[in-house]
């Protein structure tokens, strides 16, 4: 890998200022949801597992990453400005009337994204069509679907897992954002679907669990399921909801805080802390 | 600025709140009362009355067809099923299972949709319940119901738990003017006319009811006689009223924050053809997703405006 641990801690810092300085300049949005999934988004974009052409984000060859849990878009973003899709400072107009930035990801305004999502639980069944399609037209690429862990209470997340089973397609990698929360409270209460791994296993992938707001441990799991080549691959990556920003989350009395921006303090706070 | 203050209408709750409010303090008059929600209880408003009444109360997860469902078994055991989630999941997402599992046994489930329109704003398309009242009207035998404010909003809360059968209710997320301050008597498929007019008439609902209320007060000030009808049930449609407004106002214009196909716009137009029928125009969001922004700004920009209710209005006049 010719990107170091060091340089993707680095560029995970600055996809988590982002994050922070474009939900608070919205006003609204989801930046504890964007947290949890850094490392994971750096590490695909940042980390020499995904090739892709911000100059031509169609090009047929590309690796595709599609975000199911869509209110997690400005980790997207972020990732995408760093990666050359756009500047930083345009992804600023974050929810704004007339922005491309939309306050969930829409592929028919901006090119790049490869699924509309913001209905949960749709990314993982469009990953599979892609997947099988990729694999009709012999291109050696390789689909990569983030999903939320409330998330995973859509009936049509199984359905994805069982048919992504029986067609083995080993191009496609779901990483399931385990961050234990989703709107309404803990995911342990709300609907506890532990033990993911067994399930997804149960349908016939291939299952790593990890700890996913570690960077090394992220490139590491990526480089595993890249290299499954008879089924799909799962990674259930156990992040913690708002990382980086989780002593204000503690001070807040929320460790959930879900879909709410920092306040313009707060998010002064928040970017010192991030240094 | 707000819709109704040109007119003199006090800023209300938004309809949302106003139906978690009137839904615990139901849960007390009916026992057999229960609630399902697929994990966005905090955003429909169900939280008041899961908090109050746990054992009544169930959160199925992000789960929509499920609850769905679940309501429509928790029905055929007696109960009075409300099952809430935002208005374009419940209809879009559960559509089958709204079809199968409820309106086809007639059973006794009152879904109920919030975010509805796109002046829920920034959370953008995906959010935004822009077909669900088409959706609902093609539900054989379901009801369906659209109140304009906070006090219309409670009184059709009652009046569904009330009544035995499949119903559709849409709640919003801003704040709406009070249109009734004094009080709703609010009955299930019987407008209400908020204003007189001899010139043309508006009919509207949900949170375009206000802005009509101020299309008419500009129109007034040039002369126009506009008629303002509350139509808050789309499906059964007050037939005796539209015929009504048609003979005595000559022109009908049809307001609502939804799709121009299936929704109020064409229940009216269908009930116009069949009884008196005069020439339309019609206030929508068109055939399009709309975007990201801020509430009155996507307003503007898709033209949910009393400006653009008074040109349509010029449009029918001719
Ligand atoms: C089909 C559907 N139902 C409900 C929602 C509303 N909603 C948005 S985010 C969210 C919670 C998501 O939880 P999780 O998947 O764990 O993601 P997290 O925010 O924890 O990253 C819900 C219920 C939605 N967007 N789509
Ligand atoms: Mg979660």
């Amino acid at each position: 890998m010719a990107v170091s641990i060091e340089e993707l801690q680095a560029k995970a810092k600055l996809l988590r200022k982002h994050i922070i300085r474009m939900t608070t300049a919205a006003a609204s949005g989801h930046p504890t949801s964007s947290l949890s999934t850094v490392e994971m988004i750096t590490a695909l974009f940042f980390g020499g597992f995904m090739t892709y052409r911000p100059q031509e984000p169609h090009w047929p060859g590309r690796d595709r990453f599609i975000l199911s849990k869509g209110h997690a878009v400005p980790a997207l973003y972020a990732a995408m400005a760093e990666a050359g899709y756009f500047t930083v400072e345009a992804t600023m107009s974050l929810r704004k009337l007339g922005s491309i930035f939309e306050g969930h990801p829409n592929m028919a305004r901006m090119p790049g994204i490869e699924a509309s999502t913001g209905s949960l639980g749709q990314g993982l069944s469009i990953g599979l069509g892609q997947a099988l399609g990729c694999r009709l037209d012999k291109i050696d690429n390789h689909i990569f679907v983030m999903t939320g862990d409330g998330e995973l209470g859509e009936g049509q997340v199984w359905e994805a897992a069982a048919s992504a089973g029986k067609y083995k397609v080993s191009n496609l990698t779901v990483i399931v954002d385990q961050n234990g929360y989703q709107q309404t409270g803990a995911t342990k209460d709300v609907l506890d679907l532990r033990p993911v791994a067994d399930k997804f296993e149960a349908f016939g992938w291939h299952v790593q669990t990890v700890n996913g707001n570690c960077q090394a441990t992220a490139v590491a799991a990526l480089t595993i399921a890249k290299s499954i080549k008879d089924r799909p691959s799962c990674i259930v990556s156990q992040t913690q909801k708002g990382f980086g920003i989780l002593p204000i989350l503690e001070a807040e009395g929320d460790m959930n805080y879900h879909g709410k921006p920092l306040s313009p303090a707060l998010a002064e706070k928040a970017l010192a802390l991030l240094g | 600025m707000y819709y109704g203050e040109i007119s003199g209408l006090k800023l209300g709750p938004a309809t949302r709140d106003a139906f978690g409010d009137a839904l615990k303090e139901l849960g007390a008059k009916h026992p057999e009362l229960v609630v399902v929600d697929a994990d966005v209880g905090n955003s429909t408003r169900t939280e008041p009355f899961m908090k109050a009444y746990p054992e009544r109360s169930f959160n199925v997860g992000i789960a929509e067809s499920n609850m769905v469902s679940v309501a429509g078994g928790l029905a055929s055991c007696g109960k009075i099923a409300v099952c809430s989630t935002f208005a374009t999941f419940l209809l879009s997402n559960a559509y089958d299972q709204l079809r199968m599992s409820v309106a086809f046994p007639k059973l006794n489930v009152k879904f109920v949709g919030s975010h509805a329109g796109i002046s829920i704003g920034e959370d953008g398309p995906s959010q935004m319940g822009i077909e669900d009242i088409a959706l609902a009207c093609a539900l054989p035998g379901v009801k369906v119901i659209v109140p304009s404010d906070a006090v219309s909003m409670a009184a059709a809360t009652a009046a569904i738990l009330a009544e035995h059968g499949p119903m559709y209710l849409r709640t919003g997320r801003g704040k709406t003017a009070t249109l009734y301050p004094n009080g709703c008597d609010f009955k299930i498929g019987k407008s209400i006319q908020l204003r007189d007019g001899s010139d043309v008439t508006i009919i509207a609902n949900g949170i375009m009811v206000a802005a009509a209320m101020d299309a008419a007060t500009e129109l007034a000030k040039n002369g126009v006689s506009a008629r303002v009808i509350d139509m808050h049930t789309v499906k059964p449609i007050d037939e005796e009223a539209i015929a009504k407004a048609a003979r005595e106002t000559g022109r009908i214009v049809i307001v609502e924050e939804h799709l121009m196909f299936g929704g109020l716009g064409s229940v009216v137009a269908t009930a116009v053809g069949r009884t008196v029928p005069v020439p339309l125009a019609y206030v929508n969001i068109g055939d399009c997703f709309a975007e990201s922004g801020d509430p009155q700004g996507l307003l503007d920009k898709y033209g949910l405006t009393p400006a653009a209710i008074v040109n349509a209005v010029k449009s029918v006049m001719g």
